[in-house]
């Protein structure tokens, strides 16, 4: 594996958007940042802005006004960059799936590389969902 | 040869080699004691050299409409002028006889170079948010300049030379400037002018993470990022250690002095991380007020009282 993806293992920086959630997924990523699960551990960061992001973050079902602001984020990302889906609603829409607002799943719009199932996920299992992702990665070199 | 080898050894291994690692342990200190005092477990040893080295992996966005040389350009001239700085102060503690007349003029102006970087780099980014952050940089800077140059009088003023090389060999024979009562107050002063040279809290608005995000920087990914965030680390040991040849006897490289060296630095860049995890961000107009303010009347005090001989 290049040194290049094994330091961005080892220091993911999380930027973290909303797509139009109820806001509890949002809540319970920023309880990964807690001194309870502590993610610097593991040298996450929330970053401030898109471009300091290696990660990111996507909650809510993703209507039609914010899948444009979805796209343009995912391209304004420094490659590489991973994308991962939290919750129920940005992996399938969940309840909102007959929605007249919500005509596409978000991983019809943007690559998607990790799913976390939930509504909302607890911070253990977004930590559990990342820790899979980095496997993967690991795994394939 | 052997006269063109040897600032380029003390410009390649002491400027920039030993300084950068010294400061990614820096970083490394005040991420984790910042993590201590919130109760969590922080970081690892090796994470601030893993940022950098995945920052200069990553793609480096120019934004549209921004001015490309400048934008460019800036980190990297920050940065030489830490490694400038740095330099000097190394050759000063190690061999004084090889430094010259008025360095302590010249570390002056360079301590300014990274600010004016930042400054430059958020200008020409074109991002409303770090034009934002940019202009409180250059307000904070003329709040801090006048009472930090005033303090840094005092020890001139005890040993009548503006060469730090004397600064520190004064300090070895007569003893160390903090433990004066001019030396102490001048020595407060410096501290809360190394917090807003560094733009950490109280006095971070230049680059408020939760009001406009990252202020100058915020534009700047990949490698231009890496530089300024390996820039500021540097700065994070440039500055306690200009802090420690100027009041507490700089740092000798000879047995037991090099260990109570490392000491007096560690205890300097934990003061500094307490009073960074202690207290909340203020208004860049209160900044000014505290500046010109309480810490000018503080420099004064201490400059009148060195000149008196206390």
């Amino acid at each position: 594996m290049s040194v290049k993806l094994k330091a961005l293992l080892k220091s993911p920086w999380v930027f973290h958007l909303s797509t139009g959630s109820c806001n509890n997924c949002d809540i319970e990523i920023l309880d990964c940042l807690t001194p309870r699960f502590d993610i610097e551990r593991f040298g996450m960061l929330l970053a401030s802005s898109i471009r300091h992001a290696d990660v990111l973050l996507v909650t809510g079902s993703g209507n039609r006004k914010s899948m444009e602001i979805v796209k343009r984020l995912y391209e304004q990302m420094p490659k590489p960059g991973l994308v991962v889906a939290i919750g129920e609603c940005a992996m399938s829409r969940g309840m909102f799936i007959h929605s007249y607002n919500c005509p596409v799943p978000i991983d019809k719009i943007i690559p998607v590389d990790v799913y976390i199932p939930g509504c909302p996920p607890k911070p253990e299992a977004i930590i559990a969902g990342v820790v899979k992702l980095i496997e993967k990665l690991n795994k394939r070199k | 040869m052997i006269y063109l080898l040897d600032p380029l050894i003390y410009l390649l291994i002491y400027g920039f080699l030993l300084t950068a690692i010294m400061g990614l342990i820096a970083s490394w200190i005040d991420r984790k004691v910042t993590a201590r005092v919130q109760y969590r477990v922080g970081p690892p040893l090796l994470q601030p050299l893993i940022d950098i080295i995945k920052l200069l992996g990553k793609e480096t966005l120019i934004p549209e409409g921004a001015s490309k040389i400048t934008f460019l350009m800036a980190p990297i001239i920050g940065f030489s002028g830490v490694v400038l700085v740095s330099t000097i102060l190394w050759i000063n503690n190690i061999d004084p006889t090889k430094s010259f007349m008025g360095d302590l003029i010249v570390v002056l102006y360079l301590l300014v170079v990274p600010s004016i970087s930042i400054i430059m780099g958020g200008f020409a980014s074109r991002n409303p948010l770090a034009s934002l952050g940019a202009s409180r940089e250059m307000k904070l800077i003329m709040g801090y300049e006048l009472p930090f140059i005033l303090a840094v009088l005092v020890p001139v003023i005890h040993t009548h030379s503006i060469r730090l090389g004397n600064i520190v060999s004064y300090q070895a024979t007569n003893g160390i400037f903090i433990g004066s009562l001019s030396g102490f107050l001048a020595w407060i002063v410096v501290i809360l002018c190394v917090q807003a040279k560094l733009a950490l809290v109280p006095f971070d608005m230049p680059e408020a993470e939760t009001e406009i995000v990252g202020g100058p920087l915020i534009e700047y990914s990949g490698s231009g990022l890496a530089v300024y965030r390996l820039m500021k680390n540097m700065m994070l040991f440039t500055l306690p250690f200009f802090v420690m040849i100027l009041f507490m006897g700089g740092w000798k490289f000879e047995g037991i002095y090099s260990l109570t060296g490392l000491l007096k630095y560690i205890g300097v860049v934990a003061i500094i991380t307490v009073i960074r995890n202690t207290n909340p961000r203020v208004r860049i107009d209160q900044a000014v007020k505290f500046f010109w303010g309480p810490m000018t009347i503080i420099a004064i005090i201490a400059v009148i009282l060195a000149f008196l001989g206390k």
